[in-house]
């Protein structure tokens, strides 16, 4: 890959100058992994804002009681659509697609991922996906209202749209696993000279272990899926009981994927916060071979409690004790995790700029969301618990204050480096206290819903939880301030932010050894390791 | 390393991670398949005489037949390495030619079988299969899925082979850089495989 | 760049494994056609499997590979079994 340097604002050699296509075509045909990368993130930004406004616009619905602004139909729609494009289009993408496509071959001293034209490939097979959704939602008999877990037997009958988007799904599922291939070749095949497992970045890490994940589960997923498919048209009857099917047999299948995938929604965001934490604190990472084995271990474990989704379905006693049981040993790495990351701090030399201020937030609402997963799993709490707000506060807590507010982390880390500019930090913290207030307001406030019984996707609720849900809708709107002043920090930086340095935060991983942005090539030579990733001198310091 | 004449230079070539990248791939079809040896085998479990009754349906002598064609097409597929390795160029690309003829001849097989069933009435949601109790219903309704992705994915086998022949003549495959080929041999054995495992689970269940 | 001097497995050798193939579908057919419902079970469990096992080790080549391959194909099938085992915690057990 050649780079003709045009001197363009980024400088002689960036890949951000023209690469002798001009134009959008220099971006939508490029295989050059960076570039990639900042098409995942900026269609995925998008994905996430419709997302969001769908959730703003539930939201306002739960603000009275009765109709507010819609009709139990589009409520319906309107919940499935907001799951839909929130997992599919922005947190299992997420950080693999974005982060990591662009800083994995520079955190291990690579020029580019194992496969560049098959990354560009799981791009277009991702726009493909979206498109197809956003299909779903104005063709046919309207946008599917089953919720984004598209049970059967209502999956199969409903007359809504639902071929068409869990074939959209089906496309997405494709681009997933095709990121998954690369990572874990370009792991294997790709580290620079000296650059052992052992001497490997914890971000890397991680993404291994995600792309494995993504290669093994994935597939069971695209399965499930077709078969969704197949039934709607051929009405085999594999989900009717009708025919003699078993609906149970869905959930298994669905979420024998649909578990571990939360697991690639918050691998990566973990392994981001292992790059942020050791820079901000100016110490070496506590116990890397924990936190680097406790990523495999997470994946390995993970892929063994789905059932504890199914706790009230009607499945065998027995599963359920051995589900339970699984569910409670798997948060144990995770756990590990945070102890690590916690020890790190102590006696380091912290600087609270805005990667670490969301870091450190990322800990607390990953604790919380984490211990109520636990709370989940056991069989006597989860009878009561189970479809109701408690849940929806649960996984909200670890999608969204975990991998959401890692993502914002390391967007802020890394924003200087991909683009060039400085956004302004001042206006980065600043905008935490919106969304730190408001996502408590919102979802620790559908925990205490949940407890009291408020049932999930249910378009009214009940009086005695009006006062509630009035609380939750007015955090929907500070956290969406925050998000939107956040957010648009960075595009004001884009245009007016003042050039990054090479190395603003003084971090000692390989992208703060490569101009901001970097080259087309990454690096000028190959790189030679040797030392490991986080080796701070305290005595010399910064 | 050497570089062929007639590649481009600056091309980064890594064998062992092109065939990385192909088992993980194949690896993903084993899960995609898996799925419904999953729910085979629970429906299995569920109506045991019904799915032993539904076998009855089924000629175990074409899927004998049908296995016999594909072990042989992957044998003229494995045969076709050993030749390009061996600087075989028309041989390789003779065997990988008839590797795509027994392709064909297998799904004209199933053509065949598949026609005779829906004739008689026994497809999903057809008149005799509705009459069928439910245990042999959803016997008969994964056999045509099964067995119907699996042909989907021999067609999609006889493209990439296809190509090869392409690429074959074209000498863009050869004795220093055959990669391609291997992984495209991978896949076609993969699909072969998955039939292993259908045949007896359909055809041998009476 | 010159493909690395592969192991080149001869001709003869595939010609057997698939002689040994042909031999264990027929054996297979014959089980299932001749004996009694358990023992015919129990010949597609372990025949099946074996002849698997040799279009991977021979056909694709799996015995000539490196340990980490022979790993990742280990890791892949080792899933699936432990997904349809666990699977069986529920179906066998209502």
């Amino acid at each position: 890959m050649t780079t003709m340097t045009a001197g363009a604002v980024y400088g002689e050699g960036s890949f951000l100058a023209s690469s002798g296509r001009t134009g959008l075509l220099a971006w939508i045909l490029s295989t050059d992994h960076k570039r990639i990368g900042i098409l995942y993130l900026v269609s995925m930004l998008t994905f996430f804002l419709v997302g969001m406004t769908i959730g703003v616009l539930m939201r306002l619905e739960q603000l009275t009681i009765g109709p507010t602004i819609m009709q139990p139909q589009t409520y319906n729609a309107m919940f499935t659509l907001h799951g839909v494009i929130m997992i599919f289009l922005f947190v299992i993408p997420g950080l693999p697609a974005s982060m990591g496509n662009f800083f994995l071959p520079i955190l291990i001293g690579a020029k580019d991922v194992a496969f560049p034209r098959l990354n560009l490939i799981s791009w277009y097979l991702f726009i493909g996906g979206a498109v197809l959704a956003v299909l779903s939602m104005f063709t046919g008999s309207g946008p599917p209202d089953t919720g984004w877990t598209f049970y059967a037997p209502y999956s199969i009958r409903t007359g809504t749209n639902v071929s068409l988007a869990v074939f959209a799904a089906f496309v997405l599922g494709f681009s997933s696993i095709l990121t998954g291939i690369n990572f874990v070749t370009t792991i294997h095949r790709l580290r620079a000279p000296g650059m052992t497992w052992h001497r490997m970045p914890l971000f890397p890490w991680s993404l291994y272990a995600t792309g494995w994940i993504q290669i093994l589960a994935t597939p069971i997923i695209s399965i499930t899926l077709l078969l969704v498919i197949v039934e709607r048209v051929f009405g085999i009857g594999v989900f009717d009981p009708a025919k003699g099917g078993d609906p149970i047999l869905y959930q298994h299948l669905f979420w024998i994927y649909s578990h571990p995938a939360v697991y690639v929604m918050i691998l990566p965001a973990m392994g981001a916060v292992s790059e942020i934490i050791p820079t901000f604190a100016h110490r070496t990472i506590f116990g890397y071979r924990a936190i680097a084995y406790s990523s495999i271990a997470i994946a390995a474990l993970g892929s063994l409690v789905w059932a504890h989704h199914m706790f009230t379905s009607g499945m065998s006693e027995f599963a359920n004790m051995i589900f339970s049981l699984l569910t409670f040993l798997v948060a144990i790495p995770s756990a590990i995790k945070v102890f690590n990351w916690v020890a790190t701090l102590y006696k380091g030399s912290i600087d609270l700029q805005p990667p670490m201020l969301y870091a450190l937030t990322f800990i607390f609402l990953f604790c919380i969301g984490g211990l109520t997963g636990v709370m989940q799993g056991a069989l006597a709490l989860n009878v009561h618990l189970h479809d109701t707000y408690f849940i929806v506060g649960h996984f909200h807590y670890v999608m969204f204050g975990g991998t959401g507010i890692a993502f914002f982390a390391a967007l802020l880390y890394w924003f200087p480096k991909m683009s060039g500019k400085m956004y302004n930090r001042r206006v980065a913290n600043v905008a935490w206290f919106p969304i730190f207030i408001g996502f408590n307001m919102l979802y620790f406030t559908m925990l205490t819903l949940g407890f009291e019984g408020m049932p999930r996707r249910y378009y009214d609720h009940l009086p005695q939880f009006h006062a509630g849900h009035v609380v939750a809708t007015v955090g929907s709107w500070f956290l969406v301030a925050g998000i939107l002043m956040l957010l648009g920090n960075f595009v004001v930086a884009l245009f007016k932010g003042e050039k990054a340095e090479t190395n603003p935060w003084g971090g000692i991983t390989l992208e703060w050894t490569v101009p901001s942005p970097p080259p087309t090539e990454n690096f000028e030579e190959v790189p030679s390791i040797t030392h490991g990733p986080y080796e701070f001198n305290p005595v010399a310091g910064r | 390393m050497s570089s062929t004449v007639t590649h481009e230079a600056a091309v980064h070539r890594d064998y062992g991670g092109a065939k990385i990248g192909m088992w993980l791939f194949l690896f993903t079809e084993i899960v995609l398949f898996g799925g419904l040896f999953i729910l085979y085998s629970a429906y299995r479990t569920k109506y045991p005489h019904e799915f032993h009754a539904a076998g009855q349906e089924l000629n175990y002598i074409i899927g004998v037949i049908n296995t016999v064609v594909l072990l042989t097409s992957s044998l003229s597929m494995a045969l076709s390495i050993t030749a390009v390795q061996k600087g075989r160029q028309r041989l390789a690309t003779w065997l990988v030619g008839l590797t795509v003829i027994l392709g064909a001849l297998f799904l004209v097989n199933k053509y065949v079988e598949w026609s005779a069933k829906i004739h008689h009435g026994l497809y999903p949601n057809g008149p005799e299969l509705l009459k069928l109790p439910p245990g042999e219903g959803l016997f008969l309704g994964l056999y045509f899925t099964m067995t119907g992705l699996h042909g989907l994915h021999v067609v999609a086998g006889m493209i990439v082979l296809s190509i090869m022949l392409v690429l074959l003549a074209k000498q863009r495959v050869h004795q220093d850089d055959y990669v391609k080929l291997e992984n495209a041999g991978l896949y076609w054995h993969l699909v072969d495989v998955i039939w292993i495992f259908l045949l007896p689970l359909f055809y041998l269940a009476a | 760049m010159s493909q690395e001097h592969e192991h080149v497995v001869s001709y003869a050798t595939f010609v057997t494994v698939w002689g040994v193939l042909l031999t264990l579908t027929m054996l297979l057919t014959f089980a299932s056609k001749l004996f009694h419902e358990a023992l015919s079970v129990w010949a597609m469990l372990f025949i099946t499997p074996l002849k698997a096992g040799l279009v991977f080790y021979y056909f694709m080549h799996l015995k000539f590979e490196a340990p980490l391959l022979k790993g990742m194909v280990f890791t892949a099938l080792a899933t699936l079994v432990v997904f349809i085992g666990m699977l069986f915690l529920d179906v066998s057990f209502r």
